[in-house]
């Protein structure tokens, strides 16, 4: 029993160890200088810890032919995830309400037809994008990237809300049609205000998902306009001719830590709400 | 003036028909219950009343005012829900200003209406609390102040006890009643209990099938159900019914249980004078449980005493305020609800007191009353 229990944890420990391994390499780099790195070997502890490194990554490191850091293109990615985010929430929250809580010719079709987005894959929705993008003059902007996220968001927060929805009661519904509360206002002042655990989760959903996504920001955007995501290709190429794994590791982790916060001060909510049942 | 008139009323959904050309005429002022068992319909009906349903023909008119293709909100109606539908995220004092601020009510003018009614229910102390912080019976409260704030000419109420504990569920029954007296409204009220349908309406419509099978005030229904259904449906326990042969001796009708047995009983009928024209043929004898008694008890004002007869005792249920007995009335089963204190002896013959001036005739085939 003891020792079963005992190798059980033992071994799960070295495994979330070993997961962790590269984490941990990135973290211990980024706090080494690159001539360290470069003079002993990439896997060390650090003879003399730096935090200069995050100072440079920020704003003085050379990537791309521009020597700003990484500054402008966070700066980039919070303008396209903030706003994305935001939008394709309300707007799924919006379209899971009319779906869930009332009846339409073709309700059903169509949410079969939003929720039909999440299975199509992003590489089949590029050109048709290039054609949108290119006609509503939003080529290489941020408000074009905030366009298809907001509108690809859809899919998924209209499924979540339409599915945490439809544990509202109809009475309620019927309750407010009678006290003389349309649409809108129903929306307002009675789904929304039960809405928080759902909302939490689309949201943390939709800013994840939206803050790491790659493909979209290096194919419609270049130079000034990319999120950081984008930009942190330029580093790869870097590696390859000048290796500065000090400034880089600190970049790399300066790129993740929204979407870490972001985990840590969500991922409780977000596991609760999922499991979140109907309102009383 | 009619305060709500259903006209030739049909509902379907896909195949199934759910309301079958309801007719009904509700006076301004009346209670009235709609009662039958679930899936009679009587929800449906209620909810096309209040238009969160359209019917698939008929007319539904509210005030004089066909109301068709009115939406709820300006039906006059105000309705309260079995799950009470209380807005969970509202305090009581904006669940039950919610209506009044759709209807942009100025401020002071709503204030009053809440005091008016807060005062009336007795709830101005969880003005300020939320439905999760209430008891059932205070959530039942809100629920009407909500509805009774509107001053409607209609109040309809969708089993709004059924949620309720039974102790619960008396006291709000008296309390309703009580509230329809004070303030006289109309009220139609939807419930599967036919002891709240006996004890609250002025009139009872009883719906079976999609169908009224009879709308008239609680003593009528009970004295003289319209069909075999209304006569099993209301009261509890259910009045016993029994095939029986009709005949007539000494110019008068008798009905004949267990016709040709040993143990036959024949019960001679006074002012049933429509049983005639059922002249030795087969009815149906509807006997209502408290017909049937100790031998010594005198029934009411029956100014004969009552006939006694012997029949063989089944089984006892002893409730408290009464001994309820399964008898055999010849051959056939039969409850009698007779005094507390008595307890025949299950497989023995006992003396029974019959009340024959509240005797029951159907027609086998029609099912309708005859008498």
């Amino acid at each position: 029993m003891k020792w079963s229990r005992l190798i059980i944890h033992a071994a799960l420990i070295a495994l979330a160890l070993l997961f962790l391994v590269p984490l941990g390499v990135v973290v211990v780099n980024s706090l080494r200088s690159s001539q360290e790195i470069a003079a002993t070997s990439m896997i060390g502890w650090p003879g003399h810890l730096t935090f200069a490194n995050y100072g440079q990554a920020w704003n003085h490191f050379c990537m791309a032919e521009h020597c700003w850091g990484i500054e402008p293109y966070m700066l980039n990615s919070f303008t396209l995830a903030v706003p994305a985010t935001i939008l394709s929430t309300l707007l799924g929250a919006l379209a899971g309400y009319s779906i869930a809580l009332w009846r339409f010719r073709g309700d059903q079709m169509i949410f079969a037809l939003v929720t039909l987005g999440i299975f199509l894959p992003e590489q089949m929705k590029l050109i048709p994008w290039v054609v949108v993008l290119r006609d509503l003059s939003l080529m290489n902007t941020i408000a074009g990237l905030v366009l298809i996220h907001t509108v690809q968001g859809m899919s998924f927060t209209t499924l979540f809300c339409r599915n945490y929805y439809v544990g509202i009661p109809q009475d309620l519904m019927k309750a407010a049609r009678i006290d003389g509360a349309g649409f809108f206002r129903i929306f307002w002042r009675i789904v929304l205000p039960l809405s928080p655990p759902i909302l939490i989760v689309t949201v943390i959903f939709q800013f994840t998902g939206i803050w790491n996504e790659f493909l979209f920001g290096v194919t419609f955007t270049s130079g000034g306009q990319q999120p950081v995501t984008a930009a942190l290709i330029a580093l790869s190429a870097a590696i390859t001719s000048e290796p500065m794994y000090g400034e880089q590791s600190a970049a790399v982790l300066i790129a993740a830590l929204p979407t870490l916060l972001v985990y840590l001060f969500g991922g409780r909510y977000f596991l609760s709400g999922l499991t979140a049942g109907a309102v009383k | 003036m009619a305060a709500l008139s259903i006209r030739g009323l049909s509902k379907r959904f896909a195949r199934l028909e759910v309301l079958k050309g309801i007719d009904l005429d509700i006076e301004s002022g009346e209670f009235t219950v709609l009662v039958g068992p679930s899936g009679c319909g009587k929800s449906t009906l209620l909810s096309i009343v209040a238009g969160l349903e359209r019917p698939t023909a008929g007319t539904i008119e509210i005030g004089g005012r066909i109301v068709n293709d009115i939406p709820p909100k300006d039906r006059d109606i105000a309705m309260v829900f079995q799950s009470y539908a209380l807005y969970p995220s509202m305090t009581v004092r904006q669940n039950i200003t919610f209506g009044m601020e759709c209807r942009h009510v100025p401020g002071p003018q709503r204030e009053a209406a809440l005091a008016n009614v807060a005062r009336l229910l007795q709830i101005e102390p969880l003005l300020n609390r939320r439905p999760s912080q209430l008891s059932g019976g205070q959530r039942q409260r809100v629920a009407m102040g909500r509805a009774l704030v509107r001053d409607p000419l209609l109040f309809l109420f969708d089993e709004p006890l059924s949620n309720l504990d039974a102790k619960l569920r008396v006291e709000m029954r008296m309390e309703i009643k009580r509230l329809h007296q004070r303030i006289g409204a109309t009220i139609v009220y939807v419930t599967h209990d036919q002891i709240e349908a006996m004890t609250m309406a002025t009139r009872i419509a009883v719906m079976h099938k999609g169908e009224v099978q009879q709308f008239a005030d609680p003593d009528t229904i009970y004295r003289y159900p319209a069909n075999l259904f209304v006569a099993r449906f209301m009261g509890s326990p259910p009045m016993n019914t029994m095939p029986a042969r009709l005949v007539v001796e000494d110019g008068g009708p008798v009905v004949v249980i267990g016709a040709g047995r040993p143990d036959e009983v024949r019960l001679r009928l006074s002012g049933y004078d429509a049983a005639f024209a059922y002249r030795d043929r087969e009815v149906v004898l509807g006997i209502r449980p408290e017909c049937i008694a100790e031998a010594g008890r005198a029934f009411g004002d029956a100014a004969d005493a009552p006939i006694v007869i012997q029949a063989p005792v089944e089984m006892i249920e002893p409730t408290g305020a009464e001994t309820v007995v399964l008898l055999r009335l010849g051959g056939e089963p039969a409850l009698a609800r007779i005094s507390p204190d008595i307890r025949p002896a299950p497989g023995a013959l006992a003396p029974f007191a019959l009340d024959t001036r509240r005797l029951c005739l159907f027609d086998p085939a029609t099912e309708r009353l005859i008498a």
